[in-house]
């Protein structure tokens, strides 16, 4: 095999207001033909950068400032815009990560695929068409030849997939750069993708620069992988030795902090530094008397229901259906169905670990337990009393402080014009839980240092935390409440994988300490096996799996289920 | 101290970064302010009272400019048909100009974004009926509307009652013009807010709906209505001054840009090109001026664009 | 198809109704009809007997029907002050609108949509700069003093073209146009001009922000990256994905341009229906503003309605969706 891309010293520079910022300092890549380079990092890895480099689209104001880019051994880091652009389809092409958007929707896959391949290549129309229908076929489009006629919108999202990586291909490229290529879709697919780009790589022997913050990924169908923090190389070689017995510190901190689907870990260990540095005074305001042990004895003080061995949630028969509201739909619309005679119980101090891709109805299910949506039929047991449905539940109704919520988005769950001390205050002023405003101050700053955030965090707006930062914030508004029985959607899957085992050391600690019941509910198995003591899986709204977290992961009876299990990409390493 | 807390403001808050970056904005700024000050301040440094009969003389009429020949330096830019100042004139042309706008948008502002707030947050069958209103109004161009709303309230009120309430009159004319447009950008706002899952949170422990209306939405569907406001004052200026103009906004013997404008027009083919141009170009710098720093807040606000 | 066509016809249907509601409300309630029809000698007694004549004393209701389907087949009523009929006098002067709007409309097409493009794709240039400096300026004068100076420049220094009226007419039956003659088409070029510019710019801004919009969207960066020619990627791939929204606007600016054609009808003295409607405002000749109204809002309506099924025909993601989606 020989040398297909070489990138030396390469440093990307972006001028900002606060003085010049390098994206990527003095990075090495070697890539063979037919080899899949993984390129894995955290959000600021400048992972993104690199591919735009090659690609030479570094968006202004960005510039590359020192290295070399050597494409079959030709330097192509000085070729004029009009140069590289004959280069771009011919030689290098790239895969975007969400086919809903990288398609012209207003043109069919055929006038895509024929302007392309004619773009490169002197060919006749028909010529091109029939190239273009083959190509399809490749990438795994059935029926290829009347699908081509079609507009993007006809397809689904892992065809669409398809036809853009066939995009990419049609111009034979040697290398072809693909940008979290599966982020946007759900596991199954991802993994045919996966497949695909696998057999792809060998069978053109085209050399593929993955990008991905999935571990999961990488393991599976790179050849070998670069590890990248703050766009400096940690760490670099064949996948499989990387990921087993990294050297790198950072490398070491990050395999640690990948949830494990084989096993597991009380706790994530060895996890790294919180991203922001806290000055002193920071560290040093503190609100008189509060600590997180008033936050703990606070917590466990006031009204609690015994518990016993009933479950604290109880659903049966749940179904929510969804009508389409419209002007002008008349009569009986057979709507869409949700969830469909759902049952689930979740015991009193355990963790329900809910499973589900995208549009199973999990969310739905969140969102039937705290009142947003209203359930067509069936029954929910709270502590052993049927909960109001929907807008019949009242506002004064004792359940609302009793259930309480972490949502999916930090961005998005808190309100971004209001301090902190305001979000987490919130529902100690509306349930009345303080004396005065005093003890309202005390007891924000003690949950504060509880989920380990500084006290002076309060007189802050959001936007001036991280993710991370920003989920501790909302856990400690919905402990504040003194729930009984906490919801967590998705938690952790807008977060980085080191900042992920952190907020789940804090979930299980917190679990532990305080006895809370928990429905977690996330796509993540790796995630649910690391926080569950029990397991459910829902399909299209049906329930098709429940049960004990280490026999379900040990073997799971649904056909589902096993191929969930079978289709994640595991780091086993 | 100070002058280092300044240069940390300088580089750490957006706006004042990209606001002393950008030279016209900094322009439309003083020039918007000149504009606002010459008003405000207009009874307390216009060389004379256009109000005031006693202070002007029918001899002095069609004195031009001080610089050119026949000009009087008591009269630096000339004088009007009646020998009114010019320069006060335009002063106080500007002040009712400036006061209408301010009244029709506050208007505007207040009445829309509640409605849209409320129809974007209640949604169903307010939402369907609210904007389905606003689609017939938006059909109607802004001058249509106010024209309309002026004639309607000549036909109910009688003459000398419509002179006196005629700031109200047009406020609420060029306001029932513009409401749509605040009505329409915080019903869309409201909309993204509402799915957000901030809003969840606060609906899920039974907030009152109207606190998570103004407490909990309002602050954040802000930004977008301020950029609405600004480009809907420049419009508003230019409703009274087409109104005046026409001869259905203030009457002639009160001078705003819109009436002297129009005086002027009558002489312009008799050679008197001050009389129309001056009141001209006084409108277009205070418009252009809140029209580049409208433009300027979009860009700030939507850095996309940048 | 069927569905989506009718879904628009219903709306529509709402819309006029809503519109001719209004009309009649500011027709029946605002003033006395029959105060403002007949003279201060008429005894109550004939005023009653002409009241229960009009049908004034019928159920509001009944009255509204009437004046509906008075609207429909084309009986407009009469002017409180020329005592015409409403219908012949919009007629007379239709022609003279609708020239003037169609021009402008077009001034502001054929200038305004290059233009965008051009400053779209060239955000940088000196030329780019200077166009959107130009544009700024164009939506802050007000119509009227754009007209004020192109009749002081063009009339008063320089006498090259008429400033007032529309020269010449060439009648064709009862439609009486301005362009078959040199005069008429002098007299055209100012009021066209005036109304034009306003719409320009708000053309080319749209034009250039919808552009750049498309331009930073994922499948353009995508076709960059398989290196398709980029006068393809501009006129092929992006322009028409920008044109979506720019045809809605459009079609509302053509009821923009009649609605605006009122101020430069005023400053030109163009004998057009916008100048109809300022003298029966000045004159609270409520009928007459009636009727207008509905007018204006016919012509929105129907025009919105080519917009959507051109919509149609653009936009695969309307034309094929599932019927039921």
């Amino acid at each position: 095999m020989s040398l297909l891309l070489n990138v030396t010293d390469l440093t990307v520079e972006y001028p900002t207001r606060f003085g010049t910022f390098q994206a990527v300092k003095n990075l090495d890549i070697r890539l063979e033909q037919g080899e899949i380079h993984g390129l894995v990092g955290e959000s600021g890895a400048g992972k993104s950068t690199i591919g735009q480099a090659i690609m030479g689209l570094i968006p202004n104001p960005g510039y590359i400032a020192t290295g070399d880019i050597e494409l079959n051994g030709e330097s192509i880091r000085d070729l004029s815009q009009t140069q590289y652009h004959k280069l771009r389809g011919a030689k290098i092409s790239m895969i975007f990560q969400d086919p809903q958007t990288s398609l012209n929707p207003l043109l069919t896959v055929e006038e895509q695929l024929v302007e392309t391949i004619r773009q490169h290549s002197n060919v006749s129309y028909d010529d091109a068409f029939s190239k273009a229908v083959g190509l399809l076929e490749e990438t795994g489009i059935s029926d290829a030849k009347t699908r081509i006629l079609e507009y993007p919108h006809q397809f689904s999202g892992g065809m669409r997939q398809r036809v853009v990586i066939a995009l990419a291909l049609c111009t034979e490229p040697d290398l072809i750069i693909a940008d979290e290529p599966t982020t946007a879709l759900d596991v199954a697919i991802q993994k045919q993708i996966l497949d695909l780009i696998k057999h792809l790589a060998k069978k053109r022997s085209v050399g593929f620069i993955l990008i991905t913050h999935d571990i999961g990924v990488i393991s599976e169908i790179t050849d070998r992988v670069s590890v990248l923090r703050n766009g400096e190389l940690q760490e670099v070689g064949p996948t499989r030795i990387v990921l087993q017995r990294p050297t790198n510190e950072y490398t070491k901190a990050l395999m640690a902090a990948v949830p494990r689907l084989d096993k597991k870990l009380d706790r994530f260990a060895n996890i790294l530094d919180d991203e922001v540095q806290l000055s002193t005074p920071e560290l040093l305001w503190k609100v008189d008397g509060a600590s997180p042990e008033f936050a703990s004895n606070w917590l466990l003080t006031g009204e609690r229901h015994e518990s016993d061995d009933k479950p604290v949630l109880d659903i049966q028969n749940l179904d929510v259906t969804y009508f389409k509201k419209g002007m002008f739909s008349f009569g009986n619309d057979e709507g869409f169905k949700a969830l469909d005679d759902v049952s689930l119980s979740i015991p009193a101090g355990k963790v329900l670990g809910l499973i589900g891709e995208s549009g199973s109805g999990k969310s739905t299910l969140a969102k039937s337990i705290v009142g947003l949506v209203r359930p067509s039929a069936g029954q929910i047991e709270f502590l052993g009393e049927a909960l109001k449905f929907g807008k019949a539940r009242s506002r004064q109704d004792a359940t609302r402080r009793k259930i309480q919520m972490v949502f999916q988005d930090p961005y998005s769950s808190l309100n971004n014009r209001r301090k902190v001390e305001d979000i987490i205050g919130e529902p100690i002023r509306f349930f009345g839980l303080a004396k005065d405003a005093a003890e309202q101050r005390k007891i924000i700053a003690s949950i504060l240092e509880l989920v380990e955030m500084p006290q002076r965090a309060m007189l802050k707006y959001p936007h001036q935390f991280s993710g991370g930062q920003r989920q501790r914030i909302a856990v400690a508004r919905a402990l504040v409440a003194r729930p009984e029985f906490l919801i967590c959607d998705e938690p952790t899957s807008a977060l980085d994988v080191s900042i992920q085992a952190q907020i789940l050391n804090l979930l299980k600690d917190l679990q532990a300490q305080f006895g809370l019941s928990i429905l977690f509910i996330s796509h993540n198995l790796a995630v649910v096996r690391q926080m569950a003591d029990e397991v459910a899986v829902l399909k299209n709204g049906i329930l098709v799996e429940k049960g004990e977290v280490e026999s379900f992961f040990s073997g799971p009876k649904d056909p589902y289920s096993q191929l969930l299990l079978s289709e994640t990409p595991s780091a086993d390493f | 101290m100070m002058l280092e807390a300044w240069r940390r403001i300088k580089i750490e808050n957006e706006f004042v970064y990209l606001f002393l970056a950008n030279r016209v904005a900094q322009l439309a700024a003083l020039v918007a302010l000149i504009c606002i000050l010459g008003a405000v301040l207009a009874p307390l440094i216009a060389p004379s009272d256009p109000y005031d009969l006693a202070t002007f003389d029918i001899l002095d009429s069609f004195t031009p400019p001080a610089w050119s020949e026949g000009g009087n330096p008591q009269f630096i830019i000339g004088t009007d048909d009646q020998g009114r100042d010019l320069l006060s004139s335009i002063m106080y042309g500007m002040r009712l100009s400036l006061i209408i706008g301010v009244l029709s948008v506050t208007f505007a502002a207040i009445f829309g974004t509640a409605i849209g707030v409320a129809a974007g947050y209640l949604g169903g069958r307010f939402d369907t009926i609210v904007m389905r209103i606003a689609d017939v109004q938006l059909s109607l161009p802004a001058i249509l509307t106010a024209l309309l709303v002026d004639g309607i309230a000549r036909g109910l009120l009688p003459r000398e009652q419509h002179e006196d309430l005629l700031l109200v009159v047009l406020s609420l004319a060029i306001g029932l013009s513009l409401w749509v447009n605040f009505a329409r950008t915080a019903r869309a706002s409201t909309f993204v807010e509402r799915n957000k899952e901030y809003v969840q949170a606060a609906e899920i422990i039974g907030l009152h709906p109207i606190r998570i209306m103004l407490v909990v939405i309002l602050p954040n569907i802000l930004s977008p209505l301020l950029v609405i406001g600004t480009v809907d004052l420049a419009v508003a200026i230019l409703l009274e001054a087409t109104l005046s103009f026409l001869g259905v906004g203030v009457p002639p013997n009160q001078p705003s840009l819109g009436t002297l404008i129009r005086i002027g027009t009558e002489y312009i083919f008799s050679g008197e090109w001050w009389i129309v141009i001056f009141p001209s170009f006084a409108l277009i710098f205070l418009i252009i001026s809140i029209n580049v720093l409208g433009d300027f807040f979009r860009a700030y606000l939507n850095p996309r664009l940048r | 198809m069927f569905a989506y066509v009718s879904r628009r016809l219903i709306q529509s249907i709402f819309v006029m109704l809503t519109v001719s509601l209004l009309a009649f409300a500011m027709f029946r309630f605002v003033g006395d009809p029959i105060a403002v029809m007949v003279g201060q000698e008429t005894s109550i007694e004939d005023q009653e007997r002409l009241r229960e004549q009009l049908g004034l004393n019928d159920p509001v209701i009944q009255q509204y029907g009437r004046f509906v389907s008075n609207l429909l087949t084309g009986e407009f009523g009469f002017s409180y002050r020329t005592r015409q009929p409403i219908g012949e006098m919009l007629l007379e002067r239709a022609p003279a609108t609708i020239e003037l709007g169609i021009v402008s409309l077009l001034i502001s097409l054929i200038v305004g949509i290059p233009a965008g493009i051009y400053t779209a794709l060239r955000n940088d240039g000196f030329l780019s700069q200077t166009i959107l400096i130009t544009t700024l300026v164009g939506i802050s004068i007000p119509t009227f003093v754009i007209g004020i100076f192109l009749i002081y420049l063009f009339g008063v220094q320089l006498g090259w073209l008429p400033t007032f009226g529309r020269g010449e007419v060439t009648e064709i039956g009862w439609w009486k146009s301005s362009f078959f003659s040199i005069k008429g088409l002098e007299a055209l070029i100012l009021p066209a001009i005036t109304l034009g510019i306003y719409q320009l710019t708000l053309t080319m801004r749209l034009v250039r922000s919808e552009m750049q919009d498309v331009l930073n969207t994922d499948f353009i960066k995508f076709a960059v990256a398989r290196g398709i020619n980029y006068r393809s990627i501009h006129y092929h791939h992006a322009l028409r994905n920008s044109m979506v929204p720019v045809i809605t606007i459009i079609g509302l600016q053509f009821g923009g341009v009649i609605a605006f054609s009122i101020v430069t009808e005023s400053v030109f003295q163009w004998p057009g229906m916008g100048l109809l409607f300022l003298e029966s405002i000045r004159y609270v000749d409520i009928p007459v503003m009636a009727v207008y109204l509905v007018i204006i809002a016919l012509v929105f309506v129907v025009i919105n309605l080519i917009v959507d099924m051109l919509y149609f025909a653009i936009d695969p993601r309307v034309r094929l969706q599932p019927e039921a989606g």
